[in-house]
Parts: structure tokens; sequence; C-alpha cells
């Protein structure tokens, strides 16, 4: 309690003066001719966004463009609050899934009358399944930065022992190809695939390649025991079952080292790991590890994967919307896309930039560019991000571990994600009566 | 007379008016709001608040990950508790032996864990733990125990929590039981000296006793900290596996600053308040039955 007491008598004491000073402060900044404009980006792209601003202020002297690093770990968290205390700054980064949240917040603007009239920023440019996730009810809300999936990581050298000189194109071949490894690796614990059960990622991803839209009747009641993503459940988790894949993550501390001593030989992961993965496949194994696009269900099917990346988008709270646009487009140029992938490694969005040599030459991206071809969005509603990391994450891990039976499993999950989807049923009901 | 009273509240009226408007109204406030269904679309629209009365309690109570998160972090008192306030007791009274030599290195070494930073400290605890790596499974192996994956295990996750918190947190315990042993008034023990009594007679019949407001108060303390454990299993499991490790502050944080359910997350917090406040009546009426004893 005495804890307490001082630090709010502390706080207290701070009001005042506090008050005061930024009074003046705010008093000085508006009497500058110049135009600030504030933009929040995440983690190493907030970090190095920087670098690409002074191109930017040479062409538009009047503009002074301030970036502010945040944290991926807290970003969200931080631009709730920010949102709720009325502090967003003009434009951010937003990973393409958590607009839906802040679309609902209404904190941000549609941008389809600047796409009109704008020459450099048209949907042509982007891959299909990156632009629609930034698109709700019809309205465009981001544009897209920069692009990520997730695809196939595989050890050539294991694939080739296992009799298999090409990755597998379809779920039996994974299948197939995962028996095969762990044979080769009898009496060692070794497995053949890692498909960590605290990530929702891959068993999503299954469900949509076997047609599954995850949730029904306009995203209000969740559809995981229906038929579709039953089938794709089951085959994941007999992966798990007959020790295909390790149970649990703590086994696996570094996924760099266990996939060099082929603790696992195939990893479902995105483009962030590829650098790291050079770093640990070196020696001997430089040349023993590829990607590959996912499986499909069948032959005739392609196999999707999800449709990631962040994208930039407007506060509505902002003054100067139209010079976060300009901002924006010179962000999106071919040229200034190829610079912020040698910074940071992101992939552009932009498809045009995917022309440039180091992008072309490497090897290890040829399979990212064929699969960004086929990736689609996640379920576009605010209690998207909760369903995924809460329950899905769960309920994968009890069926993994063989606590209850995928099917029981499934209905628990619809169970808990239509009580998730209460809030979203009533207010669609509100909606309706007053239509 | 009466203007001495106006003087001390005018002297206490910055304090109070800090405590009523940080602690107060937000107690108020989170109150006010268990009892409706505020959300992210709330905090767009406050019109899309609803009024549910006793629903979000009700929720509760029928919510299986509550009860898993209740039943771990009751788990995680009991188990930890005692086993604590066992070792924090021993680490005094040998600290404060005669025959200890270098007391105030030993009572700076029990106490630097308390005070360490609890990430870098569960890095460490991360490796210890490590099921093909670790150096505790080394040792049991030296034993021929099999390994066991400490963090990854649903049975052998929460002991290893206890295990890391007890460590972490004995030594401030052992601090105020050293302050209680040593006004223990040392004639007593002369006296049961003469009288032949043996060391255990000693401790139980001298040190025991005399010890209880300070066992009292080190139980309460340790309780509501306890029940609030929070940190240690986020950092090192994040509430897995099969969220055996999932406290109640934990799931309280994730349903709030995760996920926006603030009305179901203030739900929570007043059945934890609830739950610690009959803790500690309990324990107080225990203390004044055994003293009228």
């Amino acid at each position: 309690m005495r804890y307490f007491l001082n630090r709010y008598q502390k706080i207290n004491a701070w009001i005042l003066p506090g008050i005061v000073i930024f009074f003046f402060l705010s008093c000085n900044f508006n009497n500058q001719k110049q135009v600030e404009v504030l933009f929040w980006g995440m983690g190493a792209e907030g970090e190095q966004v920087k670098s690409l601003i002074p191109g930017f202020e040479k062409n538009n002297p009047q503009i002074k463009v301030k970036v502010q690093m945040i944290p991926w770990t807290a970003a969200q968290e931080k631009l709730i609050t920010a949102y709720a205390s009325d502090n967003l700054p003009d434009a951010f980064q937003l990973g393409n899934t958590w607009i839906p949240q802040f679309v609902a917040l209404d904190a941000i603007v549609s941008l389809d009358n600047w796409i009109k009239n704008s020459i450099q920023i048209n949907s042509d440019n982007y891959f299909r399944g990156i632009w629609d996730t930034n698109i709700i009810d019809g309205l465009i809300y981001g544009i897209p930065w920069y692009v990520d999936t997730r695809l196939l990581f595989y050890r050539t050298d294991v694939l080739e022992l296992a009799g298999f000189n090409k990755p597998p194109r379809t779920w039996d071949e994974l299948y197939l190809l995962s028996k095969k490894i762990n044979q080769l690796f009898i009496n060692q614990e070794k497995y053949a695939i890692y498909l960590p059960t605290n990530e929702w990622a891959p068993f999503v991803i299954f469900g949509l390649q076997a047609n599954s839209d995850l949730l029904k009747e306009n995203n209000s009641y969740g559809d995981f025991s229906g038929p579709s993503f039953l089938r794709a459940f089951k085959f994941l988790i007999r992966f798990h079952k007959e020790k295909l894949a390790p149970i649990g993550m703590s086994q696996v501390t570094n996924v760099y080292q266990a996939f060099a001593n082929e603790y696992f030989s195939i990893y479902i992961s995105g483009p962030w790991n590829i650098r790291e993965f050079k770093k640990w496949m070196v020696g001997e194994l430089n040349d023993k590890w590829m990607t590959a696009p996912l499986p499909g269900p069948d032959s005739t099917t392609v196999g999707l994967s999800l449709a990631g990346g962040s994208s930039l988008v407007i506060s509505k709270s902002s003054n100067n919307k139209e010079v976060v646009w300009r901002f924006f487009e010179y962000l999106s140029q071919p040229q200034v896309q190829i610079q912020f992938y040698h910074l940071v490694s992101d992939l552009p969005a932009v498809k045009s930039a995917w022309q440039d040599s180091t992008l072309k030459n490497d090897p290890y991206l040829r399979a990212f560019y064929e699969q960004f071809q086929h990736v689609v969005p996640t379920p576009k509603i605010a209690e998207w991000e909760q369903i995924a990391f809460s329950k899905i994450q769960q309920y994968a891990e009890i069926a993994a571990r063989g606590v209850m039976t995928p099917d029981e499993a499934l209905k628990a999950l619809d169970a808990e994600v239509d009580q998730i989807l209460e809030k979203r049923r009533w207010l669609l009901k509100q909606k309706n009566e007053k239509n | 007379m009466n203007s001495k009273i106006s003087a001390a509240y005018f002297f206490m009226a910055p304090a109070l008016t800090a405590i009523f408007f940080f602690f107060f109204i937000p107690v108020i406030a989170a109150f006010l709001i268990s009892f409706t269904d505020f959300d992210l679309y709330a905090l767009a629209n406050f019109s899309d608040t609803r009024f549910i009365g006793l629903k979000n309690y009700l929720n509760l109570f029928q919510d299986p990950l509550f009860w898993q998160s209740l039943k771990n972090t009751f788990y995680f008192v009991i188990a930890a508790g005692p086993l604590s306030i066992a070792v924090s007791l021993g680490a005094a009274i040998l600290l404060n032996s005669r025959l200890v030599k270098f007391k105030a290195l030993f009572r700076l070494t029990y106490f630097i864990p308390v005070v360490t930073t609890l990430v870098a400290v569960a890095i460490v605890w991360r490796f210890i733990y490590h099921p093909r790596f670790g150096i505790l499974n080394y040792f049991l192996g030296l034993f021929n125990f099999h390994p066991i994956d400490w963090l990854g295990d649903p049975n052998w996750a929460m002991p290893a929590i206890i295990l890391m918190a007890v460590w972490k947190n004995f030594g401030y315990n052992m601090i105020i039981f050293i302050a209680g042993l040593q006004n223990i008034p040392e004639n007593l023990y002369e006296a049961a000296l003469v009288e032949g009594a043996n060391s255990w007679q000693k401790f139980k019949n001298i040190t025991l006793p005399l010890l209880a407001p300070t066992t009292l108060f080190v139980s309460i303390i340790t309780m509501i900290g306890f029940f609030q454990l929070f940190a240690e299993p986020y950092i090192m499991t994040q509430g897995g596996p099969l969220n055996r490790t999932l406290s109640i502050v934990q799931y309280m944080y994730q349903e709030g600053f995760r996920w926006w359910n603030m009305g179901y997350s203030a739900a929570i917090a007043f059945v934890l308040f609830f739950i610690i406040f009959i803790g500690t009546m309990i324990q107080f009426k225990l203390r004044k039955t055994s003293d009228l004893a």
C-alpha cells in the first residue's frame, strides 16, 4: 500500500507542470510552416525505414516525416491504447491480419479515392491474395508494404536419401515422404517434419487447402467441425500421432540447429527465416536445403498458403492525409521497395520489384514468388486473432497430445468460437434491424 | 482538538486525493465494467456496450480455461507457498546461528535472486531445464533417471515453475525471518539450556511461538504474492503445455489486454480479489484460534 501511495503522490506532483510544458510545446509546433507527419513502424521495419526518409524529404522539402519505432511484441497493445487515448500517429504500419480490428475501431480510413486517382498505386501491381487482405466490406483500408507467406523449407540431402528428388506436391506425397524419412533414422530421436502445436498457421493453411471457410454464416459461427476442416485437421494430427512430428515446443529451443542436425527435415515457415537458415546451414550443409511451394490436397489443386505481411494505413484522426498519401506512393515505388528489401530482407509487395536481379537470382525466393500467386486471407473479422492465437492453438495441442480425439477437439473449438462471436452476431442483428 | 483534526486532514488531503482518483475510482470503474461486455467494439462506439448483469461471472464459471487457471494457481500457491516459507525459515535459522561465518556474504547471496531481473533468470532456468542439454537432466542422468522434458511435459511444467519461483523468492522472506529471529530474547534460550532442552524442543517451544506474528505476516504476503503468479509462467512457458501453467492473472491479462474483453477480464479480477480476501481471512482466523489454545 505504501508503495502505491508514494507512486501516486509522485504522479500527482508532475501533472500540473507536465500540462504547462506540454501546452507550450504544442504551441511551438503549430507555429512551424513545415508539415510534420508522424509514422509508426514496427521492429526492424520501423528501424530501417528511417534511412528511406531522406529520399522522400529531398523531393518534398516542405514535408518532414518523423518515424517512431515500436516493438512487434507490444505493437497491438500500443496501437489500441494510442487509439483509446486519441494519440494515434498520422500513419502506421499494420500487420494485414490486424486491419479488421482497426476498421472495427473506426481508427483508419478507406483509401479508395486516392487509389482511384493514383498512377503509382494500382491493384494490378500487387499479388491478388495480398491486396485482398486490405479490403473490408468492399473498401480498401491499406496499401501492401511488404509481403510474407509460409511454405516448405526442406533438406535436399535427406529427401534424396528417402528417394525423393523433388519436394512433395500433394498431401499423400508429404505423408509418404515423412514416413520414409522416419525410417531412415530408426532408433534415433529424429523426426520428419516440424509442426509446432503452438502455431495455428499450419492448421489453418491445411484447412483452407481442404476448402474450408473456417467460419460460416457471414463469419458469425465457427465451421471447424465441418467436414473440410476436420479432414485437414486429422491429416496433420496424424503426423504427431505417428511420431513423424515432435510434440511440444521445448524440445526444439533452436529451430535452425535442429534443422541442421536433421532433428527434423521439413519445416513450414516464412521468408523471415531465410537469412537465419543461411547463417546456420554452412560448410557442407551450404547447398543441402531449399524452399518449395506448399503441397496441395491432390495433384489437381494448388497448395494455398496465407497472405501475410504488413500494410500502410492512415489514421482517421490525421490532419495530413494528403501528405501521408504522397509518402505511401514514395514507399511503393519499385526502386524504393527494392531498397527496402536490401535493408530488412522484407519481400517487396510491388510485383515489378521482383524483377530486380538480387531477388531474381536468389534460389530460395523463387518458391515464394510462386506461392504468392496462391495466397488467401484469413477471415476478415476483428475476433480472428483471438480465435487463431488462443483457441485453434489450444485445441491443436489438445488433439496432438491425444487428450481429445480430433472430432471432440473441433466440436469444443466450435463451441468456444461461437461464444466469442456472440457479440458479432448481436452487432449484425442490430445493423439489419436498422436497415 | 478540532483544529488538530482539520490540520491532519489538510496534510492527508494530497495523499487521499491521489488514492481516491488513482485507486478507488479505477476499482469502482472496473467493478462496474465487470457487469458489461465492454470490448473492442465498445472502445470504438460506446453505445455498443451492453449491460449484461452477472453474465460475465456465470460464463466464467462455465469456462474450462478459467477452472484450469484456477486449479493451476491453487496448485502453485499450495505447493510453493509452504515450501517457500519452509526454505526461507530454514535459511534464516541457519544464517542466524552463531556457528556460521561470513553471514553478510550468505545473506547477500541468498538475496540476489530476489533483485535479479526475472527475464534474465528465466533464460538461465530455461537452459537448466532443457530436456536434451540441460544441467538438471544431466545430474538426474548420473543417478540413472530418465530425462524429463521439464517445461514441455504437462505434468512437470508446474513443478518446474514452482522450483524456480521458490528459488527466486525465498530470499525476501528470509530477511524478514532473520529480523524476527533477532527479536527473540536470548535469555529464553539460556533458560531452556539450563533446563536441558534439546534443539528441537527449543525450536518448537521458543522459536516457533515467538516467530508467530512474523510467520503470519510472511504467509499472508507470500500467499497474496503467489496468487498473483504471472511473470514466471509468462516468460517460461506462456501458460503451456496444455495450459497447465496458465495462472489466473495471466488469463486475466490475456483476456483484457490481448483480446480486449475488458468486461470479462474485470470479472476475473474480482473473483481473484475475493479468493485472496477469503484466504487472508482464513489465515487470521487460524492464527486467532491457535493463540487462544
